[in-house]
């Protein structure tokens, strides 16, 4: 097990430097760069900058080396850990996401337990209640869950709340505490505003996520050891919550590790409609405005979380079944 | 035919099973009776409702399968000792899933399952399901629970029995588990032990040696066991009083010598004459049962065997289903060959 942990540790480093290429790439690969847009910015705007200014701005950048040259000086700073910084608003990179950070992880988070808390015993009852009332009423409320869009799910709600009752559910604070410093006002705040985006995000892995434990659970339902363990005398709530049920979990809980890099990146689309101060809108424009460090060093903490959150599910999977426990040694 | 000495008494027993597409009736009355200390063996073919009578007397018959009717009356053991004073209850009037219906399962009746191999959960050890089984039952302590798990691995002879416990089902051979599934399903003493196609699964090397040590297990603790197969060889093995189903219904009982050396039912026969022996002419096919066993949802009218039965009456086999009577001392057929007794409709 050890073992394991430490080979897939050291391949790490090199997972990064090719995602890392990759990123860079990517990022880079729409036409022009930052100052195209940014002179296009100025220009909407009705102001211009003339060539000797767009030059010195290319030097200070650094935009007027070539690509290798500008990989290998993003490269050296991230290997002392500053991310750069970004040429939009001129600050460090590791800053504009550190602030965002915290309100990323608090909204992931409650998504997260949204799903789980609901979708297992949902998913336990529909299972252990095949066909019943209930069950046919879970069933369709997950096939919507799954087939609507949560961005629509949004618009929806928003526009619900707005003619019905005039409320602006968007944001995750009231417009007092937006640039407020943290207090415990500005918690109770947030926990005000943040069950809504919440519901949103989480509302089709929850239906999903329903849907698979109610399949798992009803294939282990069947199995001869739930016979054996009801003729031991095991009564029938106790009996489902210990065997069928831990087994039902069992792949689940290797999907756990996925949720990290979605702890980081913040619903893109669903947190711009909603206007949620998270990392998703910081990424879109970062993206739009061809802030290459800045969207860069984005995606490339999202990848590491990723091989991360990765290892981590694997783990998670041998610690829970000691059939892959055994075979990993 | 003794209610008052008899440990289970099944009483015209119908289990159906209620389906979208229609009634299937698995068990359709089905009467018979076992006695503290006897081999009860049941042969027929698959879907014969041999394992859901045993489902039913366990009361964990799943759905949409139900009991519609007739009597389980089972010889409680009481809480004083002696045995002649236990009360007799009906198992049928328990719901499925009550304290009083768990006490019996497990303790007094227990369960040797069709499929040794899954029936243990394979990410919980072998020892905390069984401790789990000595807990539920009787009142000791975690430890002394574990001291008895152990002491049943050494008693259906399971090598470094210690060991065996901490270990998962799927670390043990065939033979291993199938000892495993004994040992727990002895671990509370039952009164009746159910062995529901327990050898099925492994080989015959393993198969005679599990064989042997129910038959040395039962005479030591003088359990009744009900041995289910399809297998008639293993069944001459090991009871004392055999019976046959076939689609839901008995068709004859009677003692292993007589099913044996004097059948009487024509299914019971034509069982007998399709099993190879030894003075066999070699390369010639075995006799088989013509036709095959109807579809559950259209059984036939009549005594279910009449379509695949060479002796058929035509115009009353067809009609009429014939009724369990006594037939010579002990033996009783379902047949009208020999009587005229038919199932009241």
């Amino acid at each position: 097990m050890l073992r394991f942990i430490v080979q897939r540790l050291l391949l790490l480093p090199f997972l990064l430097i090719l995602f890392s290429i990759i990123v860079f790439w990517l990022v880079q690969a729409p036409p022009g760069d930052f100052l195209t847009s940014y002179i296009a910015t100025l220009a909407s705007g009705g102001s211009s900058i003339n060539e000797a200014q767009v030059e010195a701005l290319k030097r200070q950048f650094g935009l007027d080396q070539p690509g290798y040259v500008q990989y290998l000086l993003w490269m050296e700073s991230i290997s002392k850990g500053d991310l750069g910084l970004s040429l939009e608003y001129q600050r460090p990179n590791t800053e504009l996401i550190g602030e965002r950070l915290v309100l990323t992880i608090a909204l992931a988070l409650f998504a997260f337990f949204i799903t789980w808390a609901v979708a297992i015993p949902a998913g336990i009852y529909s299972a252990t209640h095949q066909n019943s009332l209930l069950d046919y009423f879970f069933a369709v409320l997950n096939y919507i869950g799954v087939a609507t869009p949560n961005f629509m799910l949004a618009l929806i709600l928003m526009w619900i709340a707005f003619s019905n009752f005039g409320l602006s559910i968007t944001g995750l604070f009231s417009p007092e505490y937006i640039q407020a410093p943290w207090s415990g006002e500005r918690v109770v705040d947030l926990l005000k505003h943040i069950w809504l985006p919440a519901i949103v995000l989480g509302i089709a892995g929850t239906a999903r996520l329903t849907r698979v434990m109610r399949a798992n659970l009803l294939d282990e339902l069947n199995k001869p050891y739930v016979v054996s363990a009801r003729a031991k005398g095991l009564s029938e709530w106790k009996l489902v919550w210990k065997y069928p049920v831990r087994l039902a979990i069992n792949p689940l809980v290797s999907t756990i590790g996925w949720y990290l890099p979605q702890l980081f990146s913040g619903s893109l689309i669903v947190a711009t409609v909603m206007n949620l101060q998270n990392i998703g809108p910081l990424l879109l424009r970062a993206l739009t405005q061809q802030d290459m460090y800045l969207a860069g060093s984005i995606l490339l903490i999202y990848c590491f979380l990723t091989i991360v959150g990765t290892l981590i599910s694997d783990v998670l999977l041998a610690l829970v079944d000691p059939r892959i426990r055994m075979e990993g040694v | 035919m003794n209610n008052q000495t008899a440990l289970l008494s099944v009483r015209d027993l119908q289990v159906h099973f209620l389906m979208d597409e229609g009634v299937v009736k698995a068990v359709d009355g089905v009467t018979f009776d076992v006695h503290a200390g006897q081999i009860f063996g049941i042969v027929g073919e698959s879907g014969c409702g041999k394992s859901v009578t045993m489902k039913a007397v366990l009361r964990i018959v799943e759905p949409p399968g139900k009991i519609v009717g007739g009597e389980i009356l089972w010889r409680h053991r009481s809480k004083q000792d002696g045995s002649a004073g236990d009360p007799v209850v009906d198992l049928v009037k328990f719901d499925a899933n009550s304290k009083a219906m768990r006490d019996i399962r497990g303790a007094e009746i227990a369960l040797i399952p069709q499929e040794p191999m899954a029936s243990f959960s394979p990410v919980h050890t072998i020892g905390d399901q069984i401790i789990e089984a000595i807990l539920l039952h009787q009142d000791v302590s975690k430890r002394a629970a574990r001291q008895i798990a152990l002491q049943m691995f050494k008693d259906v002879g399971i090598p470094i029995p210690e060991q065996r416990l901490d270990e998962y089902s799927w670390q043990l051979s065939g033979g291993l588990r199938q000892r495993a599934i004994i040992a727990m399903a002895l671990s509370c003493n039952p009164r009746l032990l159910i062995a529901d196609e327990p050898t099925t699964a492994v080989d015959v090397t393993t198969q005679a040696q599990v064989l042997r040590l129910l038959r040395r297990l039962q005479a030591q603790r003088n359990a009744a066991i009900i041995f289910i197969t399809h297998d008639l060889g293993v069944i001459a093995q090991m009871a004392d009083y055999v019976m046959v189903m076939y689609l839901g219904l008995v068709m004859e009982q009677g003692t292993v010598n007589d099913i044996f050396h004097a059948p009487k039912h024509p299914y019971t026969q034509a069982l007998l004459r399709s099993i190879p022996t030894i003075t066999m002419t070699p390369r010639i096919s075995l006799p088989t049962i013509s036709g095959s066993i109807p579809h559950p949802f259209n059984k036939p009218r009549g005594c279910p065997f009449h379509p695949r039965c060479e002796k058929a009456i035509t115009g009353k086999c067809d009609a009429r289903t014939p009724a369990l009577q006594l037939i010579g001392e002990k033996q009783l057929v379902s047949c009208f060959l020999y009587h005229d007794a038919e199932v009241a409709a």
